[in-house]
């Protein structure tokens, strides 16, 4: 129905390294809108995982026999890949964790617990995750810390008018690089820079920034970066938070257990070393090695290549939108592909996000309903909820057609 | 595989469009009856005016999926004249036919306890509503008027 679109990935041949895309859902072809909730899996990826528990599934950290050699390699140089992949200055300033969620509430408990005071303000933003939203409730309920909050604009982007006001006293700046509803993408240096002027650390929410952008934590010279594997074509279940060594070592242990320490008696313990200080337990070692073929797949890619397909795509679907349903769809978040990601939250007029994707769903199109745990932004933007369609690598403009296809299809359906 | 003219009979097109009962009333004498499913953002006004054992009067609004306000148009019309009896015969008869079939898909029997429920209660138009089942994310969006019908009455009565 178009000229095809032109774009740095090779995304036939990507499709084919995704088992699940071979599949049909009633008896049409899967097209997989739902990335920002999590990416499908390459079978790089899952054949890692697999070899893992095939041929070297061991502990790691205790063992001194051949196969927990390998999985402590394995694990640790998954670190090593993860680290580089955001420009980390050392792999021990990775923790691993369960997902970004984890890594805010890692900050929150351990850091936010031992240097902030009732009345502390900590400024967030109205574009926040729940992720990035209730922890830092949690610790108001707790600890009387004041929760202030950096408006939108018009556009759909920060409103960074009163920010000096706002950032005035404050401990803590925690801001999302890439909104999961809006697309938006938030310039993090600059926001850094006013708040370390002010004497705030800074928290990243980066878990739909990493996925799709090239990141460098010191050029964003943050404090705290928070992401997911499994949104970046890796596994559920781990995570990372990037921080400085030095504030890491500055922290107390989050969770209590075995791995953390280096001595225990019945009278104490010595915390293990940065990060294992933060990695009680048995941590997720096939998921790590996930994490780090990930990283490989998605570094081969190119992040700029994906940047660059994302953008186009997300141009593609937005023109297109527009064109076929003019002012019956309104869309929330920025038109302009220079300060957007991948996701596009959108409305028809009189009808339910929910109706709106069960039609599609008769056409194999996964798009999401709800409020994508932003409820404070859903208020903002005075929605009860949203559709929302979102790329990866993986897609392309025949999916797009099959979006607004099924689209129309839905606004027919439900048509007054 | 159920279709879409399962979940979407014409009748329930027809109320979501055309919602019955649309409205509010000054409270009181109306008593008001809130309900809300977090999960989606569904939300269910209802105002109601019991006079001795009957709901005289009955008017709903809110917003939200074809299905939760379909029902809840639905439910007004249904319930609208009747004794608060009939309405609370009514509320049980619907939950069970929607309960009736989530207790199958989670193996717990086949319902016939449920079935009791439903013996002499004439649903009429909201049998319309049993294709919902077969789409079991959307049941708690067809129930959610009922519970908030049932609250409201339950409020009414403690009064």
């Amino acid at each position: 129905m178009s000229a095809s679109l032109v774009t740095p990935l090779d995304v036939a041949r990507i499709k084919g390294d995704f088992p699940i895309l071979e599949r049909q859902v009633k008896g049409k072809r899967l097209v997989y809108l739902d990335s920002a909730a999590t990416s499908q899996k390459p079978l790089a990826v899952l054949d890692a995982m697999d070899r893992y528990y095939r041929e070297y599934n061991a502990n790691v950290h205790r063992g001194v026999y051949t196969i927990a050699e390998e999985a402590t390699a394995a694990f640790e140089a998954a670190r090593a890949k993860v680290a580089g992949f955001v420009h980390a200055s050392h792999p021990h300033e990775i923790v691993y964790v369960r997902n970004a969620t984890e890594a805010i509430n890692l900050v929150a408990y351990s850091w936010a617990r031992a240097n902030l005071r009732e009345g502390d303000p900590i400024v967030l933003t109205h574009m926040e995750h729940h992720a990035n939203v209730v922890p830092w409730h949690i610790l108001a309920a707790e600890r009387g810390v004041q929760l202030r909050w950096i408006p939108l604009t018009d556009d759909y982007r920060l409103d960074l008018t009163d920010l000096p006001a706002l950032l005035d006293g404050a401990k803590l700046l925690a801001v999302s690089a890439m909104s999961n509803v809006l697309g938006t993408i938030n310039d993090i240096r600059p926001l850094a820079d006013a708040a370390h002027a002010a004497g705030a650390h800074v928290l990243v929410d980066a878990c739909q920034a990493v996925p799709h952008l090239a990141i460098d934590v010191q050029e964003w010279d943050a404090d705290f970066v928070a992401f997911s594997a499994h949104k970046m074509c890796g596994p559920t279940g781990i995570g990372a938070l990037w921080s400085r060594r030095e504030l890491l070592e500055a922290m107390p242990p989050f969770m209590g257990g075995g791995e953390m320490i280096t001595q225990v008696t019945v009278d104490g313990f010595s915390p293990n070393e940065v990060p294992w200080k933060f990695e009680a337990g048995t941590p997720p070692i096939a998921e790590a090695v996930g994490f780090g073929a990930a990283v490989d797949y998605v570094t081969a890619l190119g992040m700029d290549a994906i940047r660059e397909h994302e953008r186009a795509l997300t141009g593609y679907t937005l023109d297109a939108l527009q064109r076929r349903f003019g002012t019956d769809l309104t869309i929330y978040g920025p038109l302009d592909t220079a300060v957007r990601g991948g996701a596009i939250s959108f409305l028809f007029e009189g009808i339910h996000a929910h109706d709106i994707s069960q039609v599609v769903d008769e056409e194999a199109v996964c798009v999401r309903a709800g409020h994508h745990c932003a409820k404070p932004l859903m208020r903002v933007l005075g929605v009860p909820a949203t559709t929302r369609a979102s790329f990866y690598v993986y897609n392309d403009e025949a999916d797009a057609d099959a979006l607004i296809d099924a689209l129309a299809r839905a606004e027919k359906f439900f048509a007054l | 595989m159920p279709g879409l003219e399962d979940l979407y009979r014409e009748i329930i097109l027809d109320h979501y469009r055309a919602p019955r009962n649309r409205g509010e009333l000054p409270v009181p004498p109306a008593h008001k009856a809130e309900g809300f499913n977090p999960l989606c953002g569904d939300e269910v006004v209802l105002y109601l005016v019991v006079d001795g054992d009957t709901v005289t009067d009955l008017k709903i609004a809110g917003q939200g999926c074809s299905i939760s306000q379909a029902s809840t148009s639905m439910m007004s019309a249904a319930v609208k004249g009747k004794s608060v009896g009939e309405a609370r015969r009514l509320i049980r008869a619907f939950k069970a036919l929607m309960s009736i079939h989530e207790s199958k898909l989670e193996g717990e029997g086949d319902g016939e306890d449920l079935r009791a429920e439903l013996e002499g209660v004439r649903l009429g138009d909201l049998e319309a509503l049993q294709g919902v089942v077969k789409f079991p994310v959307r049941i708690k969006c067809a129930t959610l008027a009922w519970n908030t019908l049932q609250q409201g009455l339950d409020e009414i009565e403690s009064d």
